[in-house]
């Protein structure tokens, strides 16, 4: 038998004629009672959100202002819940520098209703170009509204610091011989 | 005004002091249970409802947010919620007794207060004039009988709802309460054998119970609470398991029971048992007040008549009354965060061990106590 | 006043009564066995007998009928589930009402009202007061009290011997 049988300590006289158990219980929510507060206002204070916190995924940009995603794909293809759908396109014509940069997502949607946090986008990127970050409250009226396009995705990335610049050192590498 | 009171005809006074009754009973219900909330909230460490308030009154300086933050305006939405809210009719309860329940509810809560006195003033004769809408002499036991019909209300709502958990919530309230009726009787009757000593006349009526409590002298002044814990004690106890408040609301018990008998019901009706639950608890608390802790005599071994004298009001008897009626209130008051306190500090009891705390620990203790006042009583009686 | 008031409560006192009987509801029985304490106590009130009408709420609308009620949802009795008499209880049922009706028959044709100074014993003025009851029941009628209180311990060691499982010792042998 894999019973293990937990040997119990006997009541003391105390505990078995409850009430100084009671009383004292009382003293201790008593002290609560005039003690301050442990919860937030929610919407005026806000919690400090720690480090690594997977919060809304989000598209980034690089320090000079660029978009970073190269739309692979991988990242939708990746989401278990199939939360994400991208629509290949083409750098845009008035980014002559990341002209060499040969795609761009034209539409990038994620489905908050879909979406559960898991961070295997962010895991996945090849680019860093997408992030979960600090954002953690979603809402909206619709179901529509639940689903962050491409523009609010980018709204709510912001830019983070790049340490590769792989698109900047691979133009160096077109333009003065394959340094690699 | 005393005058213009007293000529105004008998039936249009019991009228006007029943409304009183209504429209003290309910604002102190409700105060209930916002102060509930609070209670709970503080003790968690939470600050409690603190956001309702309605947009005119935000431009009030200072007076506005405090009230907000005390969650005053939760308590009206919610008053006004409960009326508005589609009152739905279940399709497979009995419907009669599903609708008489909450009614139920609501007759004793409302008649037991008429006999409790809550306030007193002196007359041009010095003597101490207790205030109470019906002073019938058999008071506590007018109390207990009305009180004892509240368990119908419980009994027929779970019946009626023709569901499981309701049902099991009305067997278990009809056991409970009658369980703890008997250790409730049994403890006051100590007070009662104390108060009505040999050679006066007999009264069961609360309002001697504090005029014995306010007489001078050393014992004469002495709180029941001081010269029978034990009693007390089970009444307080008896009180909760009464009125069904944790750690006894096995009627209840949201945990295992959803609901319990109130399961199927929902707006007005299901407003009427909670008022119902308070209006008890206000009753409960009344009767510990004027039994245990001196009705409004406002400390110990100080009785009222003493204050007025020190503060010049014998002859001005509805400031005294007043005076009176906020002493009586704020024990009361304190009586009911008892209630809170116990309530957001002990765990609710199991259904077996209410069961045999009620008869196998309370029921014994009422027992023995009564015995031993009885024969400390005839001990202490004049030999003659 | 008051004999409207009598009236009233006797009417309702007495349909409820007779409610209690012919209903096939047994949770309807309860009620009106409820409603018709509550109408005996108010004809308690009507006669200045404030304390035993508290008494009878207190005690038998408080908890007697509650218990029933209790037992009733307990058992989960349904209309249907009736058993027709057997003879012996249709028998004793007539001879219950057959002696209710001489007791009442005869307390109308011999009882004197007793009026102050009338020969024979005048009934004592227990009215309100709780001493006055207390008095009779520890003098007067302390036979029949101590009577009652036999009848009542008989019948609770009844209930004992009824609902606890004695160890049949002989079988077990
Ligand atoms: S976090 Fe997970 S579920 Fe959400 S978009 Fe990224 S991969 Fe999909
Ligand atoms: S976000 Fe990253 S993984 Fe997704 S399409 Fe863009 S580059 Fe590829």
């Amino acid at each position: 038998m894999a019973t293990v049988t937990v040997s119990r300590k006997p009541l003391s006289l105390s505990e078995r004629a409850y009430l100084p158990q009671i009383l004292a219980g009382m003293r201790i929510t008593l002290k609560h009672l005039f003690s301050p507060n442990v919860t937030l206002s929610y919407p005026e204070q806000r919690p400090a959100i720690p480090p690594g916190y997977r919060g809304v995924p989000t598209l980034v940009m690089d320090p000079h202002g660029r978009e970073k995603c190269v739309s692979c794909q991988l990242c939708e293809f990746v989401c278990p819940p199939k939360a994400i759908r991208i629509t290949p396109g083409a750098v845009p014509a008035d980014q002559p520098d990341r002209a060499h940069v040969e795609k761009a997502p034209a539409a990038f949607d994620i489905d908050m209703l879909r979406c559960i946090y898991c961070g295997l986008c962010q895991e996945v990127c090849p680019e860093e170009a997408i992030f979960l970050q600090n954002q953690f409250s979603m809402s909206g009226y619709s179901r529509d509204e639940m689903v962050n396009h491409k523009d609010r995705l980018y709204e709510l990335g912001g830019t983070l610091p790049d340490q590769h610049f792989k698109w900047d050192k691979k133009k160096a590498a077109e333009e003065h011989g394959n340094q690699h | 005004m005393i005058a213009l009171w007293s000529n105004l005809h008998p039936a249009l006074q019991m009228l006007l002091k029943g409304l009183a009754v209504i429209l003290v009973i309910f604002p102190i219900a409700g105060a209930s249970s916002l102060a509930e909330r609070k209670v709970s909230a503080w003790i968690q460490g939470r600050p409690g409802p603190n956001r309702a308030i309605p947009i005119w009154f935000a431009w009030v300086p200072v007076i506005g947010p405090m009230l907000q933050k005390l969650g005053v305006f939760h308590l009206m939405s919610d008053g006004v919620k409960m009326l508005f809210k589609e009152d739905a009719l279940p399709g497979h309860v009995n419907k009669p007794y599903f609708i008489l329940a909450p009614i139920l509810a609501m007759i004793p809560a409302f008649t037991t207060v008429t006999v409790v006195p809550f306030g007193a003033y002196l007359d041009a004769a010095g003597r101490t004039i207790p205030l109470m809408l019906a002073n019938v002499d058999v008071g506590i036991l007018a109390v207990f009988a009305v009180g004892s019909l509240g368990v119908y209300s419980l009994i027929i709502a779970g019946w009626a709802s023709n569901s499981k958990y309701p049902f099991l919530g009305g067997v278990r309230a009809s056991a409970q309460l009658i369980s703890y009726e008997l250790s409730m009787t049994l403890s006051v009757l100590p007070v009662f054998l104390w108060v009505n000593a040999p050679g006066t006349a007999g009264s069961l009526s609360l309002a001697r119970v504090v005029e014995f409590q306010s007489q001078p002298g050393f014992w004469g002044g002495t709180w029941f609470i001081f010269l029978m814990p034990v009693s007390a004690f089970v009444f307080l106890v008896s009180l909760y398991a009464e009125t069904n408040r944790q750690p006894f609301d096995m009627a209840e018990c949201d945990a295992d029971l959803v609901g319990g008998f109130h399961t199927e019901y929902g707006a007005f009706k299901w407003s009427l048992f909670f008022v119902a639950e308070y209006s008890h608890m206000v009753v409960g608390s009344a009767v510990f007040t004027l039994l245990f802790l001196g009705g409004w005599n406002p400390l110990p071994w100080v009785p009222l008549s003493d204050v007025a004298v020190w503060l010049h009001l014998a002859d001005a008897p509805i400031l005294l009354g007043l005076l009176s009626i906020a002493i009586f209130l704020g024990k009361v008051l304190c009586s009911i965060f008892v209630f809170m306190w116990v309530r957001w500090t002990i765990p609710r009891f199991r259904y077996d061990q209410v069961m045999k705390l009620g008869w196998q620990r309370l029921l014994p203790l009422a027992i023995a106590n009564l015995i031993v006042y009885a024969l400390i009583i005839a001990w202490l009686q004049p030999k003659n | 006043m008051v004999d409207k008031l009598f009236i009233i409560l006797s009417v309702v006192t007495l349909v409820s009564a007779a409610l209690v009987v012919v209903n096939k509801n047994a949770v309807n029985a309860a009620m009106f066995f409820m409603l018709s304490l509550v109408g005996t106590a108010g004809l308690f009130v009507l006669l200045n007998a404030y304390l035993l009408a508290f008494v009878l709420i207190l005690v038998y609308a408080g908890a007697v009928v509650s218990l029933f009620l209790f037992i009733i949802m307990l058992l989960d009795t349904r209309p249907e589930a009736q058993k027709s008499f057997k003879k012996m209880t249709v028998a004793a049922s007539l001879l219950g009402g057959l002696l209710l009706f001489t007791g009442v028959l005869s307390l109308m044709t011999h009882f004197v009202p007793a009026t102050a100074g009338a020969k024979g014993h005048v009934l004592p003025p227990v009215g309100a007061s709780l001493k006055g009851y207390a008095e009779q029941l520890f003098t007067t009628y302390l036979l029949p009290v101590q009577v009652v209180g036999f009848l009542l311990l008989i019948a609770m060691l009844g209930v004992i011997v009824l609902s606890k499982r004695f160890e049949n010792k002989e079988a077990a042998s």
